[in-house]
């Protein structure tokens, strides 16, 4: 039975966390509000960008002409996981589930005699990986010092795995980023890049021929880099939408348990402090018959 | 006839402008050309340069690099990986897309890939001449 002092002393750590939450939970509900206008703000890009690559890529797609980036090299041997996550922890179920989502691929490609090469993008994901696939890493991208993303940040990460697509180091390449719904539900995704696949159905209506400048081939072995760092750019924006999501709702059920626990706490006080009068009282009282 | 076309220049980041056009005209990769009202479908690439666009409101200037503009039936949609308006180009800016460039030109010149080292040598001397035209 602990004592009066150690009750009280337990509602003030509690109150004081709950604080906390409570205030992690407004700066989360902050950076939702400006990461998610980020997000909607890169959407038009994108949508454009991939239509306009969907008509090409039906276009010259089949041909064996067509760019590497596009066709793949032949083979699926060597599968690159790219996995992207965010470099605080203290989001919910965040990190773990794409992490999960990626190590499900990684066992299964593993499985099926493929080799696996991980690329990292923030801290959480390389530290929740590192026990299971620690062999298996080839890099990591450190995106703590960044307060705000950038597409040149998206360049960069697009820049290293197309040099290693260049050296030949592996032969397909997905990425791993959770998808933004609203704050309750963000859903871990996994996308391939390399080679680049376009949904047909994204493309421009109208059906409209159009003059290429210059020729097809030349815009698509232009355009298809830049589609690679486009997807980058989408995924973190998402990723980062959903990182602030996912906190924010994990701090709202830490503020209200805090809440819950506080009432607990107190009622139990109040019965030993009861439980404390009544037996003075008794003492008293047995104390003053017996003379 | 129409004689303005929907005009959208979007950026990864943001979308910089949507409006009514009646001209514009487009660093191209293989020339600078303007685009008018029913113009035929196309799809070009852009070198870094100067966009003009002329709206019944104005004329106003982008500095663009990287990406493409589309031409189709219902507009014309400049898709550029930097996007600039001309009235906040510095200097500044200008050095840091030349230092980018040249960092290209030089790891191609490294690993003594032809083309690129072309294409890189290129786009290092349009940045100097977007830079040499907008005496800056």
């Amino acid at each position: 039975m602990p004592s009066l002092k150690d009750l009280k002393n337990r509602i003030e750590s509690v109150k004081s966390t709950r604080k906390i939450t409570k205030a992690m939970q407004m700066v989360a509900a902050a950076k939702l509000r400006r990461a998610q206008e980020a997000a909607e703000e890169a959407r038009p890009y994108a949508k454009r960008f991939n239509a306009v690559m969907a008509g090409l890529a039906a276009s010259v797609g089949g041909s064996d002409s067509a760019p590497k980036l596009l066709r793949g090299t032949g083979s699926d041997q060597v599968q690159l996981l790219v996995v992207l996550t965010a470099e605080r922890g203290l989001c919910g179920g965040f990190n773990s589930n794409i992490a999960k989502m990626a190590r499900l691929k990684a066992t299964e490609l593993k499985a099926q005699g493929k080799t696996v090469k991980i690329l990292t993008v923030g801290k959480k994901g390389r530290d929740q990986l590192k026990r299971d696939f620690e062999n298996d890493f080839v890099g990591h991208v450190d995106l703590s010092e960044i307060k705000r993303l950038g597409y040149s940040n998206a360049q960069d990460i697009a820049r290293d795995i197309l040099n290693r697509f260049d050296a030949g180091e592996f032969d397909v390449a997905t990425i791993f980023y959770s998808e933004f719904v609203n704050v309750v539900t963000q859903i871990p995704t996994a996308q391939q890049i390399i080679p680049a696949s376009y949904d047909a159905a994204e493309e421009a209506e109208g059906g409209a021929v159009y003059d290429y400048e210059p020729s097809e081939e030349a815009i698509l072995a232009d355009l298809l880099p830049r589609g690679v760092a486009t997807q980058i750019f989408s995924a973190l924006l998402e990723n980062g939408a959903s990182e602030q999501g996912a906190r924010m709702s994990a701090m709202d059920n830490a503020t209200r348990n805090a809440g819950d626990m506080i009432d607990k706490l107190t009622i139990e006080f109040n019965r030993s402090r009861q439980a404390v009068i009544t037996n003075e009282l008794i003492e008293i009282i047995s104390g003053a018959e017996a003379l | 006839m129409a004689d303005t076309m929907q005009f959208d220049l979007v950026s990864p980041e943001r979308s910089l402008a949507s409006l009514q056009a009646t001209a514009v005209q487009i660093p191209g990769a293989e020339g600078d050309m303007t685009a008018m009202p029913n113009h035929a479908p196309l799809i070009t690439t852009l070198r870094p340069g100067v966009l003009k666009v002329e709206s019944p409101e104005g004329t106003s200037e982008y500095v663009v690099t990287g990406g493409f503009a589309e031409l189709g039936s219902e507009g014309l949609s400049v898709l550029a990986e930097k996007a600039i308006p001309v009235t906040e180009m510095t200097r500044a800016h200008l050095d840091d897309m030349i230092a980018t460039a040249r960092a290209a030109h030089d790891t191609a010149k490294e690993n003594q890939h032809h083309t690129l080292v072309d294409d890189a040598a290129k786009l290092l001397a349009d940045m100097e001449a977007l830079g040499t035209h907008m005496s800056l």
